[in-house]
């Protein structure tokens, strides 16, 4: 047989490539939201972000996901986006 | 004779009835004009006044879509406008207007079957022409590229060799399913790409899958999409598990699946591949791999496959019955699972020490101090079993036994209990904790007729509406 054509297994997609924002001058005046993923502790570890953040002359908004196991609902994506120039978003244990 | 017409016979030299129409064919050839295409070589028919084709490529017994040899086609100008198959010689004499065609054969003999129907061939011609089923894109290898090296390159691999997924091994293994090639299943975590059959099918190749497993496959990768098992999580995690593959139900036999001697070991076809197709899907178009969004600290080897079939007995109820399922029905389980923890014992011969060894072993499944965070697989030997069906113990008293057995004492869980720091706040040590929450815990038979050990399969940290639940899908043709 033949194998000198194969059908591509995968995605086919490009993925779109997007240039990340540049980072900001200074945090003055700005809304940095914090997402806790639900991690154990990952609200100790933020609280200190945040603690740092305000101390820099930025306001924080915190924001929580259901459980870790999931993508962020849609929902709450918005309302990070609506609400916040800057995203933390603390990944680990 | 009707005026204008032409006429197209497909013949096989191989075929009696081909043979047996020789002189009919001489006779129309006399009469009109007629074009006979062989499948099988150029030396039949022997006709004077006919174009005879070669045909034995078979591209134009293909263009003309014939099941049967012979097929008589009529053509006025180049509109079909009728067709008859093997020799029925009043269909012919109608077909053409001659009424004396085959005066001296036997008013009907059947055909033969078209080589462009040969099970061997049928893949070769429509992937050579199209059909239109295949929509993924193409690949053309240079000539000195080695197929599956190629597959490696492209990261297609899980790290063993690949089938080379061409188009004709595409269409047989689509020959498993009556389902639309252009089906989709779902949306494949991590990338949330759309996963159609042919994708599956494509995958299911290059996992070694035969076509009587792809519907299996399909079942798999419909359960890892299905919300509650929570398949994006499961790959992204740092913990070691990825999805196990449980088939219960009459299909698991038919397709020689193995529950038996080293059920949920190497050797069987069926359990491997369906196993890494899905490993395979997900990889190839969810996106998701280790050291991208999988985040495995250690994995285990079950993520290369990790599939079985159930050792259905009737003194328990099947897998598919325990799921709702009947036991007529095939069905495909799939649990978010770590690797596997032996528990032996082969001193039991009532159900009550039994039980006792078995809440032991789950009782350390993550942790000894973890309670109602992973969910568990209980694989029960045929020995083991015994002792349960000797006694008249259902699955269901076992399994509840178990949970009264794996009622712990929070004073046990609290972190600094047994000198390890490890475990619940100290301000839950009042408490009693079940080790597994109350659907969490899951009992299917398999393994070979010898031997005193049954299988701990632990789960997933993340159970239930946090993570992953156990989903189970029907096998569907």
């Amino acid at each position: 047989m033949s194998e000198s054509v194969l059908l591509d297994p995968g995605s086919e997609r490009d993925p779109a490539e997007r240039e990340p924002h540049g980072l900001p001058v200074d945090l003055a005046g700005k809304t940095v939201g914090l997402l806790d993923i639900s991690k154990p502790r990952g609200d100790v570890f933020l609280d200190e972000i945040a603690r740092l953040l305000e101390a820099e002359g930025a306001a924080v908004a915190r924001f929580k996901k259901p459980t870790f196991t999931r993508p962020a609902p849609t929902g709450l994506r918005q309302e990070i986006a609506e609400q916040c120039d800057l995203v933390l978003e603390g990944l680990a244990d | 004779m009707s005026e204008g017409n032409r006429y197209v016979v497909v013949t096989k030299k191989d075929c009696p009835t081909c043979q047996l129409i020789e002189p009919a064919l001489e006779e129309l050839a006399k009469q009109s004009t007629l074009k006979v295409f062989n499948q099988d070589g150029p030396d039949f028919p022997v006709l004077t006044g006919a174009e005879v084709v070669d045909d034995h490529e078979l591209d134009g017994s293909w263009a003309l879509n014939v099941e049967i040899v012979p097929t008589l086609v009529c053509y006025q100008g180049d509109q079909e406008v009728g067709r008859t198959e093997g020799w029925e010689r009043a269909a012919w004499r109608q077909l053409t207007g001659f009424d004396s065609l085959g005066e001296a054969l036997p008013e009907f003999r059947p055909g033969c079957g078209s080589l462009t129907r040969d099970p061997s061939i049928a893949p070769r011609l429509e992937a050579r022409h199209g059909s239109g089923r295949l929509k993924a894109r193409r690949l053309t290898l240079a000539s000195l590229e080695d197929a599956i090296e190629v597959c490696y390159e492209r990261g297609f691999s899980d790290g063993l060799p690949v089938v080379p997924p061409t188009p004709e091994r595409v269409i047989t293994m689509l020959s498993g399913t009556q389902r639309d090639p252009g089906e989709i299943l779902g949306d494949v975590p991590p990338d949330l790409v759309p996963v159609s059959i042919e994708k599956v099918a494509i995958n299911a190749v290059m996992a070694g899958c035969r076509p009587e497993y792809l519907p299996v496959v399909i079942a798999a990768v419909e359960a890892a999409l299905d919300e509650p098992f929570c398949m994006h999580g499961l790959l992204a995690t740092t913990y070691f598990s990825g999805p196990m593959v449980v088939v219960s139900g009459p299909l698991a036999r038919r397709i020689g699946m193995n529950a038996g001697v080293n059920a949920l070991g190497q050797g069987n076809r069926a359990n491997a591949t369906i196993g890494r197709a899905l490993q395979l899907v997900i990889r190839n178009v969810g996106g998701g791999r280790p050291g991208g969004v999988d985040r495995a600290t250690l994995g285990n080897p079950g993520k290369y496959t990790f599939c079985f079939a159930e050792d259905e007995d009737l003194a328990w109820t099947s897998l598919s019955e325990d799921r709702g399922f009947a036991r007529e029905q095939t069905t495909v389980t799939l649990f978010a699972a770590d690797g596997v923890q032996g528990i032996v014992d082969q001193k039991a011969r009532e159900p009550e020490p039994l039980c006792r060894s078995f809440a032991a072993g789950l009782r350390v499944v993550s942790h000894p101090k973890m309670v109602q965070a992973p969910d568990a697989f209980l694989v029960v030997s045929p020995e083991h079993a015994r002792v349960f069906h000797d006694a008249g113990w259902s699955k269901q008293q076992v399994t509840e036994r178990l949970h009264e057995l794996l009622l712990i004492d929070g004073s046990e869980l609290v972190q600094g209990a047994g000198g390890m720091a490890e475990g619940l706040p100290a301000k839950l040590g009042g408490r009693r904790f079940r080790k597994f929450r109350k659907n969490g815990l899951t009992l299917v038979r398999a393994g070979g007729g010898a031997g005193m050990f049954s299988a701990i399969i632990g789960g997933w940290g993340a159970s239930g509406e946090i993570g992953s639940s156990p989903v189970t899908k029907e096998v569907r043709s």
